[in-house]
């Protein structure tokens, strides 16, 4: 690695409400990115996200610790929404938040020809994941930076940062999708709420907890995603993430329920050229920011100043192990053990 | 009942047949009343029992039983191997081109093609966004699945009333759903193979791999990285209301049935008959309900008296 060419990633956090942004604006976030009240974002849940004051206080105190804040407009809006979406777009050009991240073509063409001093960047909803794809966005709209769905291995990010237009951003840590995101129906299917239309998946509303004699059983809108013997663990029922029988075999038939932890990358993405790295969890808590940005931000100091000598240190691991859901972490579609 | 006016599009076979399986299914397409074949490989990159070249030459000949003929990109690229495929794909011009994804709309659109289709997975949700795709070159859009009846007589109202042309709609009539794409191959994690070492199994499996939940209830299938419903989509008892939004009706290939859908759905254009109802399948999309659910047709006015 040649020195005088290392790029330093930008730290984005995750900012579901105040107390959150706060969290990540003390622990050091280069950046945090938020969504407002609504399904105009892919993170719509309960007692979630900031309205326009909230917002407004919100890039304040960023700002005034040199933290920017990107608000996340990634869902795709239905004709009778639009005019809802379009005004969360004008409302947060107004508010001046640093970048805009969408996903929707007609957002992505009323925000470039509305605001054009808007900063765009496309969501990882938008499901792009080659050089071409995004130089697709950054010719019509602008786009000025690109977060690549979790489904690429560390040799494909790396082309595709060598060959993009714009500026790369992937997932760091947090919880992990295994289908390419924006291409996901399992939740619409199962429950007609989704990722790309509500902001949720696998919503709360639908999930019953249930004791039964066969064991403690999750069901989402009357799917049994999983079930679980007395000594074990249970998990959010997520669609994807439940045991299902496929020819006789009861398995974890999707995805094992582990997140994703890109710790020991780290002197590779920086390498590649990564320009941020992304922590996944606007639904967790202030205390899962504060100790997810912390250990991050030292990660990436670290990585930065001596990068031959970097190790994901023993107290690093056990402070995300401490917070991550799932029992296990995986490198997720970077390292693929099932490649 | 009045004979119904649509184009009949055969979709891509959506599972690994063996190329002699393909073969012999499109023979027998070549002679049965579809306008339109959608031929090519667009789940995995890996099921390779025909080639680009091998697609070329099978729509020539489907073009000559009078087919017309359009060849289908992958719904996911990860490497510059699949790039080189699309770019070859996008650099023949003998066939129309079916976008399944953003880079290959950006190749179209860079090469001046004006006669492409815009697939499923571009998430086209409402005018705006359907009118960037039509400036890009597309000639024909399809709806993403969840996209209710409403919403889509919604959207098209929406896109007539920005006068920026005319685009015609594809809707899929019948056949699995399409619920979610991954670059983990769910069959070879079945097998517990590693997906560069599948041993293409699912060759193996003509109509995918069954997933149901703990308690038998049938659920999903799993095809290779691709995650299908368990239950077909079916609007086969919602003909006119189908017509009534969309040019073209889509039929996906089954392992068995499609000649007879396909005949069913001409008598509906030739002799103005209707398919019977399907209460195994699924239209609740079509209700901006949970995809799974299906809705019985209330009876006509005509039936009530």
């Amino acid at each position: 690695m040649n020195p005088s060419r290392v790029r330093r990633p930008e730290l984005v956090c995750p900012a579901g409400n105040p107390a959150m942004l706060e969290a990540a604006v003390e622990h050091g976030a280069d950046a945090v990115y938020l969504g407002f009240k609504d399904a105009t974002n892919a993170r719509n849940f309960n007692g979630l996200n900031f309205d326009e004051r909230s917002l407004a206080q919100a890039i304040d105190t960023a700002h005034t610790h040199g933290c920017r804040v990107f608000l996340a407009l990634n869902t795709y809006p239905q004709t009778d929404g639009w005019a809802h979406w379009t005004a969360a777009v004008d409302r947060a050009a107004a508010l001046g938040v640093d970048a805009l991240i969408l996903a929707d073509l007609g957002l992505l063409a009323h925000a470039r020809e509305r605001h054009p001093e808007l900063h765009l960047h496309l969501s990882v909803q938008g499901s792009a994941t080659n050089y071409e794809a995004l130089a697709f966005y950054h010719e019509r709209y602008g786009i000025e930076r690109a977060v690549l769905p979790r489904v690429l291995s560390l040799e494909q990010v790396a082309h595709v940062v060598r060959q993009s237009p714009v500026a790369v951003e992937v997932f760091g840590f947090g919880g992990l999708c295994v289908m390419v995101e924006g291409r996901c129906a399992l939740s619409a299917y199962a429950t007609g709420q989704s990722p790309n239309c509500h902001g949720a998946c696998s919503p709360a509303k639908f999930v019953r907890w249930e004791e039964t004699p066969h064991g403690l059983e999750a069901r989402v809108n009357g799917f049994l995603i999983d079930r679980y013997a007395p000594n074990e663990p249970a998990g959010y029922p997520t669609l994807c993430k439940g045991r299902f029988a496929v020819r006789g075999h009861t398995y974890y038939a999707i995805e094992e329920p582990t997140s994703l932890n890109t710790l020991e990358l780290l002197p590779r993405l920086i390498d590649i050229g990564v320009a941020a790295i992304k922590i996944e969890g606007r639904q967790r808590s202030a205390a899962y920011v504060a100790q997810v940005t912390r250990v991050w931000r030292e990660a990436i100091d670290a990585a930065l100043a001596a990068p031959q000598d970097f190790s994901p240190r023993p107290q690093w691991l056990a402070a995300l192990d401490r917070v991550s859901e799932g029992a296990s972490h995986t490198l997720g579609a970077y390292s693929r053990p099932w490649k | 009942m009045n004979p119904l006016s649509f184009e009949l599009v055969l979709a891509p076979i959506p599972y690994f047949w063996p190329r002699e399986r393909v073969l012999a299914f499109y023979e027998a397409i070549a002679e049965a009343p579809v306008d339109t074949v959608v031929l090519g490989e667009t789940v995995c990159a890996r099921r390779a029992e025909l080639r680009l070249p091998d697609w070329i030459a099978l729509g020539r000949e489907l073009a000559a039983a009078g087919k017309r003929i359009v060849l289908a990109g992958y719904a996911l690229i990860e490497s510059e191997s699949h790039l080189k495929w699309v770019r070859r794909l996008v650099e023949q011009d003998e066939f129309a081109v079916e976008a399944n994804e953003m880079g290959t709309v950006r190749l179209l659109a860079a090469a001046g093609r004006r006669d492409w289709v815009a697939g499923a997975s571009l998430n086209v949700y409402n005018p705006y966004a359907l009118a960037q795709l039509h400036e890009a070159g597309a000639r024909r859009w399809l709806p993403p699945p969840e996209l209710s009846r409403a919403a889509l007589a919604r959207l098209l109202e929406g896109f007539a009333a920005l006068d920026r042309g005319t685009i015609e709609t594809e809707l899929p009539v019948r056949g699995p759903l399409a619920l979610a794409h991954s670059a983990r191959c769910f069959t070879a994690r079945h097998y517990q193979l590693q997906k560069d070492a599948c041993e293409f199994r699912c060759l193996d499996h003509p109509a995918g791999l069954p997933l149901a939940t703990r308690e038998g209830a049938d659920f999903l299938v799993l095809n290779g990285v691709q995650v299908l419903s368990a239950r077909p989509w079916s609007l086969m008892d919602r003909l006119d209301e189908a017509t009534a939004l969309a040019q073209a009706l889509r039929l996906v290939p089954a392992p068995a049935g499609t000649l007879e859908r396909i005949v069913a759905l001409d008598r509906a254009r030739r002799l103005g008959e209707r398919p019977a109802p399907e209460p195994e399948s699924c239209n609740g999309f079509w209700y901006g309900d949970s995809g799974f659910v299906y809705r019985a047709p209330s009876p006509s006015p005509l039936a009530v008296r």
